[in-house]
């Protein structure tokens, strides 16, 4: 029996569902506008015109309604840690964090301060970290392309009669 | 609460507090305002802050003098090394220390060069926040090239860490000196472009001409310092009036209001003060690279510094204004009480009385137009 | 005028209320009497010759060791480019003092900082909130034996074992 692949012409190709869904998704992050403080610019240059964000297909969402990537830049204050939680909720999912900066990894260089929280995995959970202070542009997209290979692993279509995850570890 | 109007045109609407931020993309920062309004018209505006809160004055009680210069970046990040500046005079003045001529020149290279990024910054978000979308996206590209010679300058793009107590971090190199003289030739039609596109721009004068005026009682009683002062129509500049560092050898001019379009004090004298500053900080900045002097750029400071009981208040002028620094010491290495009194707070503090009867939109170029930041607010 | 002849005029006007006058410093200063601070304002915003237009800042130090908090009043003059620190000290356990609100409208912020950090009551204040600190937070922070609470809303204030020895 001949193979099927080349009995059919050149535009049309042949793929696992999975990796059509998943590349769809990997090449249109909408990222939400969560800049709280320094790393709240660098985001911005990010997306700016040397380092452009956009032709990875990342445009920046005001709503957290409309986006699937929560890009935590700057420094989380216990004031704004209960909205934070409240914004994360209101994303749909599938949906990802990135923790940019010293600050929202760990507390930053602000250990000695009282009302900063020490990192912002105390609240959301958080996919990539992205040290630095503030992170480089390159330092940046480095970390959207991690999270673009943790959405190219993750698999979505199993057997039912399997006890299986949907999402593979990385 | 829920009271229904009728408006003079017949249609009937209803008051509602709605909430504007913390997380909002013209709030310059996480700011949050309580917003009364009926639909349309505001009647009340009350801002709330201290979202992020950082205690970076407690922090100046637990740590050197020398390891302080990295938190007062944070104390504004846009105007990092002005924040620096202030902390380092404040400090000298409190020991006696001197600063060395070429630290002074470096100085005022890389203040006027961060005065220039951060009104880029706060003309391209304004521009955004009325609804222009390109000129931020220029203002960004020309940010650019000032952190790229920024990096070469002191190694980082955002908090610099540079003005140390008794001059700078490190010298700068004859190859910048060129590349900054450079980037000055290529800025100055910039400007131009800036004008073009919107100070020429006939929606952008409808929509800020005449909005929400500051009279100059009011910007006295209400503590406005920096572009909102120049634009109210005072002339008052730390620069020239209580001068520091080498701006008395220096040949500049102070712009303030002059109501070519709308009334004095209003949204668009502002920004075309921090226009015509950007222009005066290039002037600035050639005329340094011109007298510059060789020498060493840091005086010789004592690892442990310890500054005589005592207290002192400097103040610079940063581009939101006059930053006062006031360090208290009671003789041991670490200080007593850092306070920091910045601009955007009382800016702040004027925005309940402006916001009564303007429409929603306007609020948010009333916003623009101070040029409030959130980390200058909360510290 | 200098911070000498500026003291001497607020000595003729408010004998007894003023007094502590220390010109030698970088920031010549002289303490006021707690009852007496809105008149004295008012005297140098409107006196002629004063024109203290400008209140720079309003803040506040703790010293435990003496058991007082000093509330300390930055004034300047744009006029006349001449400025004069006021200092006022209050006792420790209950600070009190009247409001300048009535003669700088900026003292409305500047008091609710004050009031939120260091825990000065301001009577007379429209407005006397927290401002930095969420409305729910126990303690005033900058207050020198401040001690920080366990945990917040849910989420611990405990830091990494090598961070605990750092803090004094």
């Amino acid at each position: 029996m001949k193979p099927l692949i080349n009995s059919l012409p050149e535009t049309v190709f042949t793929t696992k569902v999975d990796d059509i869904l998943n590349w769809g998704r990997a090449s249109s992050q909408w990222y939400m506008l969560f800049g709280l403080a320094c790393c709240a610019i660098e985001l911005m240059q990010t997306g700016g015109p040397r380092a452009d964000l956009d032709r990875f297909g990342a445009v920046p969402r005001a709503t957290p309604r409309q986006s699937d990537l929560m890009i935590v830049a700057g420094t989380l204050t216990y004031k704004m840690a209960k909205r934070t939680k409240l914004l994360y909720d209101q994303m749909p999912d599938p949906k990802y964090v990135i923790s940019m900066g010293s600050c929202s990894n760990c507390g930053g260089l602000f250990q000695l301060a009282y009302s900063v929280c020490k990192g912002v995995d105390k609240i959301i959970p958080v996919d990539v970290y992205v040290p630095g202070c503030p992170p480089r542009p390159e330092a940046l997209t480095e970390g959207l392309l991690r999270i673009q290979d943790k959405m190219m692993s993750e698999r979505w279509l199993v057997k039912p009669s399997r006890p299986a995850e949907a999402r593979a570890e990385v | 609460m829920n009271e229904t109007a009728q408006t003079q045109s017949g249609f009937y609407t209803e008051d509602m507090t709605i909430s504007v931020g913390p997380q909002h993309p013209s709030t310059h920062g996480v700011l949050r305002f309580v917003v009364k309004t009926d639909g349309e018209v505001i009647s009340e505006a009350i801002p709330d802050v201290g979202y992020l809160h950082r205690s970076i004055e407690k922090i100046g009680e637990k740590v050197t003098y020398h390891g302080y210069v990295p938190y007062t970046d944070r104390a504004d990040y846009l105007a990092a090394m002005f924040a620096n500046q202030a902390f380092c005079m404040a400090a000298e003045k409190l020991a006696g220390t001197e600063v060395t001529r070429r630290g002074e020149f470096c100085r005022v290279i890389a203040c006027e060069l961060n005065r220039l990024a951060s009104h880029l910054i706060s003309v391209g978000t304004f521009g955004q926040d009325i609804g222009a979308m390109t000129p931020f996206v220029h203002a960004l590209r020309e940010r650019e090239t000032i952190n790229n010679l920024m990096e070469e300058i002191c190694g980082a793009r955002l908090t610099y860490n540079y003005i140390r107590i008794g001059g700078v971090g490190y010298d700068i190199f004859p190859e910048t000196c060129t590349k900054i003289g450079e980037f000055l030739i290529h800025f100055g039609p910039i400007v131009d472009e800036f004008n073009r596109l919107l100070s020429g721009n006939k929606i952008f004068i409808e929509r800020l001409a005449g909005v929400a005026v500051v009279s100059k009682e009011d910007a006295l009683s209400y503590n406005l310092v920096g572009p909102n002062l120049r634009g109210a129509g005072i002339k008052w500049d730390i620069r020239r009036d209580i001068p520091y560092s080498l701006y008395p050898e220096l040949d500049f001019e102070v712009p303030i209001g002059t109501a070519h379009v709308g009334k004095l004090g209003d949204s668009f004298d502002r920004y075309w003060v921090r226009i015509r500053e950007m222009q005066e900080s290039c002037k600035i900045v050639r005329q340094c690279l011109q007298m510059m002097p060789k020498g060493p750029a840091i005086s010789k400071v004592p690892r442990k510094f310890r500054p005589p009981v005592g207290e002192c208040y400097a103040r610079v002028e940063a581009p939101r204004g006059d930053m006062g620094f006031y360090v208290v010491s009671d003789g041991s290495e670490y200080p007593y009480r850092v306070r920091i009194r910045t601009g955007s707070y009382t800016a702040m503090s004027i925005i309940d009385k402006l916001s009564k009867g303007i429409m929603l939109a306007d609020l948010i170029a009333l916003i623009g137009s101070l040029d409030v930041d959130a980390p200058e607010i909360d510290r | 005028m200098d911070a000498q002849e500026i003291f001497a005029t607020l000595e003729k006007q408010f004998a007894g209320k003023v007094g502590n006058f220390k010109g030698e410093v970088f920031e010549p200063y002289l303490s006021v009497d707690g009852a007496a601070i809105v008149e004295v304002c008012r005297f140098l915003r409107d006196g002629a010759g004063m024109n203290f237009a400008v209140l720079s800042d309003l803040t506040a130090l703790d010293w435990p060791k003496e058991e007082k908090i000093q509330v300390v009043y930055h004034l300047f003059s744009y006029a006349h480019k001449h400025q004069i620190v006021l200092k006022v000290d209050l006792p420790r356990d209950n600070p009190k003092i009247a409001t300048v609100e009535g003669v700088w409208k900026v003292a409305n912020w500047f008091e609710r900082e004050v009031y939120d950090l260091f825990g000065v009551i301001f009577e007379g204040h429209s407005d006397l909130r927290r401002i930095m600190l969420p409305e729910d937070w126990l303690g005033y922070p900058l207050r020198k034996d401040y001690v920080e609470q366990e945990e917040y809303d849910g989420i611990s204030t405990q830091r990494a074992p090598l961070v605990e020895k750092l803090l004094r």
